[in-house]
Parts: C-alpha cells; sequence; structure tokens
C-alpha cells in the first residue's frame, strides 16, 4: 500500500502542515511502511468478529444533567495571545 | 426541458439541557457575556476528558421516537476533523456511522395542488427522516471590518459560551419538492420538538436552523443532479425565498447549458439572493473515527419502551381530539394546533367558555390580526385567555355589540386591561332597551322619508343605510340585532 507524494499534500493540507519537497518523499516512504505494517491485521480472517470501536470493555458512562461552576472570565483568557472585549482575539479566516 | 426539483433538510436543534453536552457549564448561554460559562472541557484544553449528559441522550432518542424512527441498540460518538476557529478542539464530537435515530418520517399536510397530484383540497407529504444524530453546537464568531461578514473582516472574535451546547440534527430524505413543503416541514418538524419540550426552537436566537441541499433533474430521471447547500436562513419565510431563488438559479443555469457547481452559498435576506462563499477550495474530508475519548452506548429495548411512554401529545393527535371533542374542522383544528404556544392558548379558554367556535374565530380573527400586526408571538399578547373569554361573555350577555367588542380588543391588546374595565372606564354599554331603541329608530324614520320611499320601492340598499343611521345616533352603542328587529316591524 504505497503512498503518493500527492496524498501526502492532500493529508498536510487537511492538518494544516506546509512541507519541504524533501519532507513529502520522507513521509511518503515512512506512512507506506507505516500502512504495510498495519495491512497485516487484514490477512487475519475476522469474519465472525463485530467491529470494535473502543477496546476498553466499558458501555454507558454519563452524567447527569446538573449545572456546575465554569472558569472565570480572567481565567479563560488569561493564555489568550489576544484578546478584545472578554473574546479571543484571531487573525483573519479567509 | 421540464424539471423535478429536490429538496432535503439539515435541521439543527438545540437542547435545552440545564448544562451542556459534555460538561457541567450552563447551556442556557444565549445573550450572556461571552466566554462566561466555558472550562477546560469546552475550551478543548489538553487533558480534559468529556462526559455525555444523559439528558440529552434521551432528548434525542425522544425527537426521534416522535419522529417515527428508530432507535439504535447500540450508538457511539465520532470526531469530525476540520479547522475553523468556532470549534476549540479542531474538531467536533458529532455522530456519523451509528446515529442515536434513524429511518422515519414526518406527515406534512399541505394546501393547495400536489406538484405532480390531482386531490384540489390539498395533499400529505410524507418526508422521509434519515437519521438523527447528537454532537455538541460550535462557538460563535464575531467578524470585525466594514462589512461585518467575514469576507474582508480584518480579524474576528471568538465566544466560546455556546461551544458544547447539546446539538440535534435531524436529516431529512430528498422527499422535498417545493419551497412551501420545505416551509411547512421545517414548522411541522418544530411544532413536534415543542410538543416533546426539549428545545426553545426559537430560529431568531438560532436554537432552531435549516440548512437545505436543491438539485434539480430532468423530470423522471432517477438520478439526482448536483446540488447546492444553502445556509444562513434565519426564518420560515427566509427558507421559502431562498429555495425558490435557489431553484430559479439551478434552472437558468441548467437552460444555459451550463453545470450546477457544487457548493456553499449563504442566503442574504436584504439582497434576496443566495452567494456563493469563495471560500478556497474546501475538501470536505472530515476524517471521522470513533472518539477515543468516549465509550460507546447501549440503548435497552426496555429504556427505549419506557422513553416511549413518557411522550406527550403530538400535534397531529392533538389535532384529531380538537376536531372529536371540540367539533371543530379540521381546517380550524390545523391551524389552532400549528404551535404548541397556540394549542396551549385555546385550552385555556375552553376551561373556562364552551364554544370552541367562538374562542376560535376571535383567535383567528382579532387576536392574529392584532399579532402580526404588531409582531409578536401568542405568549407575549397582553390578551390573555382570561382577557378573551371575559369578552366572549361580555359579548354573549348583550353588554357589548360586536362592533364594540373589536374597539375592547384593540384597547386591551394596547394596555394589558381587562375588557369589563375597559367598558367601565369608556362607559360603553349597549343600550339593549327596546322603547329606547324605537325612540331613535321613530326620529330616524322621521328625518329620512327619502331613504324610507327608496326601500318601499324595493331598494333594500336603503335598509342599510336607515340601520346605520341608527347606529351613528347611538354612538354604535344600539343592539344591532334590536335595530334591525324593531326597524323590519316599522316599515311595512
Amino acid at each position: 500500500m504505497a503512498i503518493s507524494k500527492k496524498e501526502v499534500e492532500h493529508v498536510a493540507l487537511l492538518a494544516r502542515l506546509s512541507l519541504s519537497e524533501d519532507e513529502k518523499e520522507k513521509f511518503a516512504k515512512q506512512l507506506s511502511q507505516i500502512l504495510e505494517h498495519a495491512g497485516k491485521i487484514a490477512e487475519f480472517d475476522t469474519k465472525d468478529i463485530k467491529p470494535t470501536s473502543h477496546v476498553l470493555p466499558i458501555k454507558n458512562v454519563f452524567r447527569k444533567d446538573e449545572e456546575k461552576p465554569s472558569l472565570s472570565k480572567e481565567d479563560v483568557l488569561l493564555n489568550a495571545p489576544a484578546k478584545e472585549e472578554g473574546m479571543f482575539r484571531i487573525p483573519k479566516i479567509i | 426541458m421540464d424539471y423535478e426539483v429536490v429538496i432535503g433538510l439539515e435541521i439543527h436543534v438545540e437542547l435545552n439541557t440545564e448544562s451542556k453536552m459534555f460538561c457541567g457549564c450552563s447551556a442556557r448561554v444565549f445573550g450572556e457575556e461571552p466566554n462566561t460559562f466555558t472550562c477546560p472541557v469546552c475550551l478543548g484544553f489538553p487533558g480534559s476528558l468529556p462526559v455525555p449528559n444523559e439528558k440529552a441522550v434521551e432528548y434525542t432518542a425522544k425527537i426521534g421516537l416522535a419522529l417515527n424512527c428508530n432507535v439504535a441498540g447500540y450508538t457511539k460518538f465520532d470526531r469530525k476533523n476540520y479547522f475553523y476557529p468556532d470549534m476549540p478542539k479542531d474538531y467536533q464530537i458529532s455522530q456519523y456511522d451509528l446515529p442515536i435515530c434513524y429511518g422515519g418520517y414526518v406527515n406534512v399536510e399541505m394546501e393547495g395542488l400536489a406538484p405532480e397530484g390531482s386531490d384540489p383540497r390539498g395533499y400529505v407529504r410524507r418526508v422521509g427522516i434519515t437519521r438523527v444524530h447528537l454532537e455538541e453546537d460550535t462557538g460563535k464568531l464575531t467578524h470585525i471590518g466594514e462589512s461585518g461578514r467575514i469576507g474582508g473582516a480584518d480579524y474576528s472574535l471568538v465566544d466560546f459560551n455556546r461551544a458544547g451546547v447539546p446539538l440535534v440534527e435531524v436529516v431529512t430524505e430528498p422527499d422535498i419538492r417545493t419551497p412551501d413543503e420545505a416551509k411547512a416541514f421545517a414548522q411541522k418538524l418544530k411544532n413536534i420538538i415543542e410538543h416533546l419540550g426539549v428545545s426553545d426552537c426559537d430560529m431568531e436566537e438560532g436554537s432552531l436552523r435549516c440548512d437545505a441541499n436543491v438539485s434539480l433533474r430532468p423530470k423522471g430521471a432517477k438520478e439526482l443532479g448536483t446540488k447546492s447547500e444553502v445556509k444562513n436562513m434565519n426564518s420560515f419565510r427566509a427558507i421559502q425565498r431562498a429555495l425558490a431563488y435557489e431553484i430559479e438559479r439551478h434552472g437558468e443555469v441548467l437552460e444555459g447549458g451550463e453545470r450546477i457547481v457544487q457548493e456553499t452559498r449563504h442566503w442574504d435576506a436584504a439582497k434576496n439572493v443566495t452567494m456563493s462563499l469563495r471560500s478556497k477550495e474546501e475538501a470536505h474530508d472530515y476524517r471521522y473515527f470513533p472518539e477515543p475519548d468516549l465509550v460507546p452506548m447501549e440503548l435497552s429495548k426496555d429504556w427505549i419502551a419506557d422513553l416511549r411512554k413518557t411522550l406527550p401529545e403530538l400535534p397531529d393527535a392533538r389535532k384529531k381530539r380538537f376536531m372529536e371533542i371540540y367539533k371543530l374542522s379540521a381546517y380550524d383544528a390545523e391551524l389552532l394546533t400549528s404551535s404548541k404556544a397556540m394549542g396551549d392558548y385555546f385550552e385555556e379558554c375552553i376551561k373556562s367558555y364552551s364554544d370552541a367556535k367562538k374562542i376560535n374565530n376571535l383567535m383567528m380573527g382579532e387576536l392574529s390580526m392584532h399579532l402580526n400586526a404588531a409582531n409578536l408571538k401568542i405568549e407575549e399578547s397582553a390578551v390573555t385567555p382570561k382577557h378573551l373569554v371575559q369578552l366572549l361573555k361580555l359579548i354573549d350577555d348583550g353588554q357589548i355589540s360586536g362592533k364594540m367588542a373589536k374597539d375592547v380588543f384593540k384597547e386591551m391588546f394596547e394596555t394589558g386591561k381587562l375588557p369589563k374595565i375597559i367598558v367601565e372606564e369608556k362607559g360603553l354599554v349597549q343600550i339593549s332597551n327596546e322603547e329606547e331603541i324605537e325612540k331613535i329608530v321613530d326620529m330616524v324614520l322621521e328625518e329620512n322619508q327619502k331613504a324610507v320611499e327608496e326601500y318601499k320601492s324595493g331598494k333594500g340598499r336603503a335598509f342599510g343605510f336607515l340601520v346605520g343611521q341608527v347606529m351613528r345616533l347611538t354612538k354604535d352603542s344600539a343592539n344591532p340585532r334590536l335595530v334591525n328587529k324593531i326597524l323590519r316591524k316599522k316599515l311595512p
């Protein structure tokens, strides 16, 4: 299962990563190896095995619908690189 | 070429739980000071862990049951990955392949002709419900710049109060064929969810939001045409107008031999157009995967059966009851049950007044007229069921005429005063004394010989003129029924 350079570019775009040409080549090779390794699982016969979405044998963990105190306004914005009128200020989006 | 319109809707409703979907922050955040209801979980701090709100899962299943859906025995949350500053985690916890509910339908009663049918008195469109799933709402962005919109903004501000509020998404099958049907479906869905009491369903406050997928295909074709997705429709009227615009746009593009571009378009209510967002080439590649921070849910048959028993009476059943018990026409009953508040108002009235038809007429007449003119909802009306019933009783007792009642209604709508008080304050008393009316009638006949002659020569119109003269002299306070009776007696 070989990953092409184009696929690396697509995944990088989705993750908002900018990669150099060398990195694209390198990651294409590494990702291919990882997929190949994981691909070994496909060799098993899983006909009688239920799909697994979670590995722990736990289900139905809920909380009651009760309001709890929130953080103070000051704490919320403490680490914000920029703020304005009690809100996070962010660079223009498009 | 003749085209068939295909519309599917995605409707989001915020649940009215006390707390958010995955943390204990208040979920009642509309209009609150920015970022005052946030915590490490809904701000997506590293190391924080979500725990689902039991009530939100229950409410979602309730909505599904009310929409004739199956409730899944096994369901889970998934992670939807995308970069957009309205979500602090850069992903939204949603549901992908195993939603809580799937495969239901809603019957929507329509007025007028079916697009391809022949019933002249209206028809029922059955709209399939593909799925009902649960997710978390996003934060709110304010774009700072000349236009106030995202395009051309200098920068943006983020308020995460809404991030994490439980949000249910209802997805329909592409069963809708006209803008009117889309509007009627959205109204019916709102009505059902209001009856369940699980959301405020307020479009203006954004607790009910509607997106639509629209496409055209040649009549008779099986395959769907290329669709566009319309967003930002903030009222039922906007749904109707935006879809009408979009259908026309598709038609023109196709007729011109061009192709529809699959894209998201925003409805601009002020300009009456949909506009492409011109965002960069956007790959809708959300890379969903099972949410590793949350364990799956198993909803037992017993739990679902118990939940079904807690469902309240829904609009269709209420309408049927109104027709059977109060002998209202299908048309009246449909209108009276078109919103929960309307039905509640009627039922409050009927507790202390037995003539359903008269209540209905006053609600659909004066009350609706004044509410529409003032752009108010029935629950905001200064005229309460108590006012309305008292007014009906004053009319029944002959204390005021129907004409006077209109003036009293206007006054109580504006001031909130009870009708009895208004009648007293204004000295409004209907003259129901026959002798008194006779005197006035005699006077009118004496003074209007010409009209009397005309009446005698067969001009029926003259009678109305004479009635009008009596009413004028009594400043509309004479009992019109008696005026008519006495005039008939006096005129040979």
